[in-house]
């Protein structure tokens, strides 16, 4: 086991029936690292993702992070625990305008959100704190209007800033540039690279551009399993990761 | 961070014009001579029964169809405590109120994950249970003759229940506006906020750490006592309780009328109930079968061109003259 | 054991009744997710058709039957076309409230144009009596019921399997958009599935003449009837809604036989247990067939 990984997996399975998914999977994710996770469509990024967060029971193994074991624990324990999430298709609140759902966000960060007569208008530090979170995320003007009535490249930046708003450990993107387009998409990992500078990130993405830019560390999925991991550039030359993603 | 920022959550915290005009009609209208009090205060105890609703369906968007079973176990609650004594209206008010609370975290806690038919189907048919026990149990309940011997004491040892209506009217008027100032203050804190991030995406509360299955109870229990005390205070005001409180047909009343005023804003249900129970009295009277003809009609017109209700149109409306987005 | 079998009959026989009026709602719930409650004023419908062209046209009764299945197939068609098309994307609780409408809308049509008691149905003579087989007297209306409901479940059971119509069907419950997407005009396989359902409720109303009250209440009496069965039987597909409708009709009879002081409680009960241990149905899924 190395030291210094904040999340890692051990032995992990994840089956669905007769399908079997990953069979036994090592992974390992070092603290403060930017973190890419590349691979073919259907190689099982996302299912790791919904394992790692609680959002699906693995058939075996360990999911442990900061040391703890949490494969058994609920996804909001895992919040608690520092490890957020983003969804790859907008998971927002469409009624709500941007500032609510950030004040809804930090108000479950504080543990505010139990019953209560209070007001949310004598939450004068979520406010500021809200407001200031959608400053930095360009959202500010647009922090009034229901979210569901916001373009989607300022969809996917509230996702993400919701996110953010919690302070994690670590966070867990998952293609956070799609749908974007590629100035978009840059854009967004200049603004998180910044942001998240000491945070420990892990996402999956397709545009290997975003990869070698802003990845210190590459694992290619395939087939249910790792086949190759290393620097950006140890990956790239790597014959089976190539061969996984063009078929030679 | 503007003063303009900072104060994002007041506007909807002070009380706005509309809603004082509210209340000072209904305290008003009972100066005004040859008004039916009565019916006046059938429609605030049926206006508060929608608005428990409206917690639970409008905040939360959990669709129960079972509601009047609460209602039901308030009003019985109500009624079972001033037969056997204890006639002190207030506090028999308090605990029905909890009984049929209590009933509702239970109720809460066995419908969690539950989602769509499987919902619906489990809150129904848990009330039919309810109304069928009570139908049948005649020496507990006296069946549709009604419970025998309700008697209440004046309120506060002062206000005796005349026959007129007149301190029917206060008392319920009173009792609506205290809920709803305690729902009201409920809505608008970080729990509210919470159960409507809930209706709009479980996920991403699930994923924000949020609690999100007690909160669900929570409001389904804070629900049920609402409505509870809305039965309470028809129990007590009539002197009587038969199992017709309990019926499925009740359950659908409650939820047209939510539907008719507005999901979402609590002041929807007292509005709802308004338009039903005049529509049902001016109807009703020349033929019941005709009644069924306008209802549906209603609920067809309603949901084709004013499916947000009667507020969130006028809402709509009027944010769009003001040329805001909605 | 004469007593438990002939139960056991009668509510296979009130099972093939509940079958017919709900088979459509779990093929539409399945296939567009529309939640269409009026789907028992259809199979009233076909009851009042029968009760009143029998005797208004001195057609047979069997004659009354393909006649309820097509006329109110079209009435389906008409309804699908004009209303409720403009609602498949909404919310579940937009489609309950317009359909509980058009119920309640059905029920006081029917009350002006036929009256608010029940009518009386001639019941032909070879349907009338008893039968003796495999030692049991059974009721010759109801073996006529549960004959035609089997042929009415091997019908549609070959008309899925089989034919390309029934491929499309099957297709479209799996999953619409991809179905379109193959160049299926999904349009059409709506519409014609509606048309089908609600056509088999008619047929199940001219069916029930014989067994059940056809009043203007008919729809408010049995719609929990033909929630549940779709509930327990799982959206989509139309064995699961057989297994349930069987199951039902063999409970309620039961039920009311044994414990008649519980009255429909008992199918509450287990309908409530059902779903809290399997919230998809029975069969767990919510597909064909």
């Amino acid at each position: 086991m190395t030291p210094g990984a904040i999340l890692r997996t051990e032995g992990l399975r994840m089956a669905f029936g007769g399908l079997s998914i990953f069979k036994n999977l090592d992974f390992s994710l070092q603290a403060g690292y930017r973190h890419a996770i590349v691979g073919p469509n259907g190689a099982g990024k996302s299912t790791f993702v919904h394992l790692l967060t609680g959002l699906l029971r693995p058939s075996g193994g360990r999911v442990v992070l900061d040391g703890r074991d949490i494969t058994h624990a609920t996804p909001q324990q895992r919040v608690q625990g520092g490890l957020v999430r983003t969804f790859q298709l907008n998971t927002l609140f469409p009624a709500l305008p941007p500032l609510e759902a950030a004040v809804l966000a930090l108000c479950q960060r504080e543990h505010l959100g139990g019953l209560s007569l209070r007001s949310l208008a004598r939450r004068p530090r979520q406010i500021e704190e809200a407001w200031s979170l959608l400053e930095r995320f360009g959202l500010a003007s647009e922090a009034r209007r229901p979210t569901g009535l916001l373009s989607y490249g300022q969809q996917r930046l509230l996702e993400v800033a919701l996110a953010y708003a919690l302070r994690p450990q670590v966070l867990l993107l998952d293609e956070p540039a799609a749908g974007l387009s590629t100035a978009q998409g840059h854009a967004l990992f200049e603004q998180l690279a910044t942001l998240t500078a000491g945070t420990t990130l892990l996402f999956i993405e397709h545009d290997m551009n975003l990869v070698f830019r802003y990845a210190d560390r590459v694992s290619v999925f395939a087939g249910g399993d790792v086949i190759a991991e290393g620097t950006p550039t140890e990956v790239r030359s790597n014959d089976l990761a190539r061969k996984a993603y063009l078929g030679h | 961070m503007t003063p303009h920022e900072h104060s994002y959550f007041q506007p909807s915290t002070r009380w706005n014009r509309w809603e004082i005009a509210f209340w000072l009609a209904w305290a008003a209208a009972y100066f005004i001579p040859g008004t039916n009090l009565p019916l006046l205060t059938h429609i605030l105890v049926w206006g508060l029964f929608a608005m428990s609703l409206d917690l639970i369906l409008g905040y939360r968007g959990i669709a129960s169809l079972g509601h009047a079973a609460f209602f039901g176990i308030g009003a019985y609650a109500a009624g079972f405590l001033a037969k056997f004594g204890w006639t002190e209206p207030l506090s028999g008010l308090l605990l029905a109120g909890i009984t049929a609370g209590l009933t509702g975290l239970l109720t809460g806690r066995i419908v969690r994950g539950l989602h769509g038919v499987a919902l619906l189907m489990v809150t129904l048919g848990l009330n039919m249970m309810l109304y069928d026990a009570a139908q049948r149990a005649t020496d507990i309940t006296g069946g549709d003759d009604g419970l025998q011997g309700v008697a209440l004491a004046p309120v506060l040892g002062l206000f005796r229940f005349d026959m007129y209506g007149h301190t029917a009217y206060w008392y319920v008027l009173t009792v609506a506006f205290v809920l709803l100032v305690l729902a009201r203050a409920l809505v608008r804190s970080p729990f509210g906020l919470a159960l409507r991030g809930a209706r709009e995406n479980p996920l991403r509360m699930l994923t924000l750490g949020a609690p999100i299955e007690r909160d669900a109870i929570l409001a389904f229990g804070l629900s049920a006592a609402g409505a509870g005390i809305a039965g309470a205070l028809l129990t007590q005001t009539t002197q009587f309780v038969a199992p017709e409180v309990l019926a499925f047909q009740r359950s659908a009343d409650v939820l047209t009328m939510l539907v008719i005023g507005g999901l979402g804003r609590l002041y929807g249900g007292f509005i709802g109930a308004l338009v039903f129970v005049l529509l049902h009295d001016t109807v009703a009277a020349l033929d019941p079968i005709y009644w069924y003809f306008w209802i549906g009609l209603l609920l067809v017109f309603i949901v084709t061109f004013f499916r947000q209700g009667i507020l969130n149109t006028l809402d709509k409306l009027l944010a769009s003259r003001r040329g805001e987005a909605v | 054991m004469a007593v438990i079998a002939t139960m056991l009959f009668n509510g296979l026989a009130y099972g093939v009744l509940l079958f017919s009026m709900a088979v459509g709602l779990a093929l539409t719930m399945g296939m567009m997710r529309f939640v269409n409650l009026a789907q028992v004023s259809l199979a009233m419908t076909g009851g009042y058709l029968v009760v009143v062209a029998m005797p208004h046209f001195g057609l047979p009764y069997l004659a009354t039957l393909p006649l309820c299945f097509v006329l109110v197939a079209l009435l389906t068609m008409l309804l699908e076309r004009w209303v409720f098309r403009h609602f498949y994307g909404a919310d579940d609780l937009t489609q309950v409230l317009l359909t509980i409408g058009l119920l309640f809308m059905s029920v006081a049509g029917a009350a002006y144009l036929f009256g608010p008691s029940f009518r009386p149905m001639q019941v032909p003579d070879w349907l009338s009596g008893q039968v003796p087989l495999l030692g049991l007297m059974l009721d010759r209306s109801r073996l006529f019921l549960v004959g035609a409901g089997a042929t009415l479940a091997l019908a549609l059971f070959l008309g899925l399997e089989r034919t390309r119509f029934g491929a499309m069907v099957r297709a479209c419950v799996d999953n619409p958009r991809a179905a379109g997407a193959c160049g299926l005009n999904t349009s059409m396989v709506f519409a014609l599935t509606f048309a089908v359902g609600g056509g088999l409720a008619g047929l199940g109303g001219g069916l029930a003449v014989t067994q059940l009250v056809i009043d203007p209440n008919f729809p408010l009496r049995y719609l929990v009837y033909v929630l549940i069965v779709v509930s327990l039987g799982g959206t989509g597909t139309v064995i699961g809604t057989l297994l349930a409708s069987v199951l039902i009709g063999i409970v309620d009879v039961a039920g009311k036989y044994y414990m008649p002081q519980a009255g429909s409680s008992l199918l509450y009960l287990i309908t409530v247990v059902i779903m809290l241990w399997r919230p998809n149905g029975l069969l767990q899924r919510k597909g064909m067939p």
